[in-house]
């Protein structure tokens, strides 16, 4: 199997489904040359292969992109537009939440808007609070989008084709943080389906639900509790909306333990509605108080120790994680 | 000629009398749901601007734009019975008067984000040269959406990108209360365009020759592949914001100045004095108009009301 980066994944995702579906273009600021242009990027060459009818660099303009991405998808196109860093979300929250999401339901359900909307997300680059922002829950509360935000270069590949070939919005929200390692991603066409979690690593004792960038702080926390004898489950949702209840409640009724982590700060983050879940609908399965890791209700500092701070580490998890089982 | 000159004091009389049938139905307690904003004064814009048009041509429409759809050609019963709020409207009550959508028309999206359809027309104008179609797109703003940032980005990119857009700002002096020179120190929007690099006209909104005829030049530049124009229709709006709007800050003088320049009384004063039309011909089509929105209301008012869960459908495909 290769082995190659999410920004690679992603790449060869857009790459292939452009080269399947004519109707495919893709617009943002950057996405030709660009002042990112590198291999380990997610549009890297793509210019070249598909010419600049389908690569669209855009101004920095990026209600307009959006705008771009609801008008062009309602007359049958299927863009992927790229927002470069999920703070600049803000700027485009308009098309997104106003017209993207609701459209569709406005018409009565005679259109359709098969748009994918990619954002950069992450803390971790020293970029500072305007770059590094993770917004998940604010889309998340968008009814008429859906959300996706995959923990590994393999999940990207197959959930950013099915985002493309899917006939609803999407936000597709990819973490800077996993453009740098290879991993290993299967070669050709494949789907991974929205709105299904997957068992990263099944386990007896605390089920840690996660998603993005904290997977890997969930796994290095299950290599050191394991030395332990502490043997965590580990639910990757992948996809927040739809979400995948189902395999939530199944994991708790295993473990009847749940910790949630994610790197987005805590107060109105989705750990929360991970939280109120498992209180509705898994109450009687839980022997312990749901806890979740996140990042402090601060906005991303720029210092190096400061940002460290600002983002979970497997310390606090394992300590959460024993926390739920004395 | 004299036929399209006909069709348009046609469209402009049906959208007036649909128009002042939504006012009397207002006032009765309970009739209509949620608030209803008119175009009333306006008319020559909407009739003008979709004459120039054929029927794959897109429009994306504002908060006041029963006039756009109607004159695009959608149907005024579904329009009628979705501002009832009924399971037989355009969008089976899910939009109201304010969001119509008619797909069956290419009248795509009502939005009534101040603005917020600019950036929609830029995509679909994309889609049309994408796809090489020989369509267009047109976007029907206010004088107050071209304060707003989406204005300045959509254009810029539109120009930029030589797509086949006409971005329509219907200047009826007012943005809420705010008159003109209050929201703006300019006097002409028009002159905007030159900053984004395509032609900018003025025109007198009240004339609906003269705005089929700039839109039907700027229909064939975009289809020469010669990119966007924004063109300015100066017009008035005769009545509030809203109907709940009790005009506090309008003139009345200035309201009547503006009664008298009626663009329907304008084209039909001309149509008797080219002899195209007689008084018996008026008097017939208004009977005919006043049938077909008797209709709309009948069919509105016989309609059912959605079931409360249908509230749940259409979020998703």
């Amino acid at each position: 199997m290769q082995q190659i980066t999410m920004g690679q994944a992603v790449q060869q995702a857009l790459a292939e489904e452009m080269r399947r579906d004519p109707d495919i273009f893709i617009a943002g600021e950057g996405v030709g040359v660009g002042i990112h242009e590198s291999p380990v990027m997610p549009t890297f060459g793509l210019l070249k292969e598909f010419g600049p009818e389908r690569v669209k660099d855009t101004p920095v303009s990026e209600a307009a992109i959006a705008g771009l991405a609801v008008g062009a998808s309602v007359l049958g196109l299927r863009p992927v537009v790229e927002i470069m860093f999920n703070p600049f979300f803000t700027l485009a929250s308009d098309q997104i939440v106003n017209h993207a999401a609701k459209l569709r339901y406005l018409s009565g359900g005679k259109s359709s808007f098969p748009l994918v909307v990619r954002i950069k997300t992450g803390a971790g680059f020293g970029a500072g609070c305007q770059h590094s922002h993770n917004l998940e829950a604010w889309v998340a509360h968008c009814p008429g989008l859906k959300v996706v935000m995959p923990a590994t270069a393999a999940d990207a590949k197959g959930l950013l084709k099915s985002a493309i070939r899917d006939d609803n919005p999407v936000v597709f929200i990819e973490d800077m943080g996993l453009y740098f390692f290879p991993t290993p991603v299967p070669e050709g066409d494949y789907t991974i389906p929205i709105g299904v979690a997957d068992i990263k690593k099944p386990g007896r004792d605390v089920t840690v639900v996660t998603w993005s960038k904290m997977l890997g702080v969930a796994f290095k926390a299950a290599a050191a509790l394991g030395k332990e004898g502490i043997d965590i489950e580990i639910l990757d949702l992948r996809t927040l909306v739809p979400l995948d209840k189902e395999a939530i409640i199944k994991s708790i009724q295993k473990t009847g333990r749940l910790v949630i982590l994610h790197e987005a700060t805590r107060t109105g983050g989705f750990g929360g509605e991970i939280a109120a879940l498992a209180a509705d609908e898994a109450f009687s399965y839980l022997k312990a108080p749901v806890k979740r890791v996140t990042g402090p209700d601060i906005p991303v500092p720029f210092s190096p120790p400061l940002e460290q701070f600002y983002i979970p580490d497997e310390k606090q998890l394992i300590e959460a994680v024993k926390s739920v089982l004395l | 000629m004299n036929q399209k000159k006909l069709m348009l004091y046609q469209n402009m009389l049906f959208i007036r009398r649909f128009e002042e049938k939504l006012t009397e139905l207002c006032k009765i307690e309970g009739k209509l749901p949620g608030m209803v904003i008119l175009g009333t004064g306006q008319e020559a814009v909407a009739a003008g601007v979709c004459g120039a048009l054929e029927k794959e041509d897109v429009i994306i429409s504002n908060h006041r734009g029963h006039g756009h759809l109607l004159a695009k050609g959608a149907d005024p019963n579904a329009i009628m019975a979705e501002i009832f709020g009924k399971k037989t409207g355009c969008n089976k009550g899910k939009s109201g008067t304010l969001h119509i959508a008619v797909p069956e028309v290419n009248a795509l999206c009502t939005t009534t984000v101040v603005g917020g359809g600019i950036p929609i027309a830029v995509g679909t104008a994309f889609a049309q040269q994408y796809k090489k179609s020989a369509a267009v797109t047109v976007c029907f703003f206010g004088n107050g959406s071209a304060d707003e940032g989406s204005f300045h980005e959509s254009l810029n990119m539109a120009a930029l990108w030589n797509l086949p857009v006409i971005f329509v700002c219907e200047n009826n002096v007012y943005s809420g209360a705010q008159r003109m020179e209050e929201h703006t120190r300019v006097k002409d929007i028009a002159i905007r365009a030159q900053g984004y690099g395509m032609p900018g006209v003025v025109v007198d909104g009240n004339d609906a020759e003269a705005v089929l005829k700039v839109t039907a030049e700027a229909r064939l530049r975009c289809l020469a592949s010669e990119g966007p124009t924004l063109i300015e229709c100066k017009t008035y709006r005769w009545r509030g914001h809203g109907e709940a709007d009790h005009q506090v800050y309008q003139p009345k003088d200035e309201i009547a100045l503006w009664m008298e320049r009626c663009p329907i009384k304008k084209i039909e004063n001309e149509l008797l004095a080219e002899g195209v039309i007689s008084k018996q011909d008026i008097t017939a089509l208004e009977d005919v108009t006043a049938m077909i929105v008797e209709d709309a209301v009948r069919f509105a008012e016989e309609s059912p009301l959605p079931e409360p869960r249908e509230a749940l459908e259409d979020v998703y495909v």
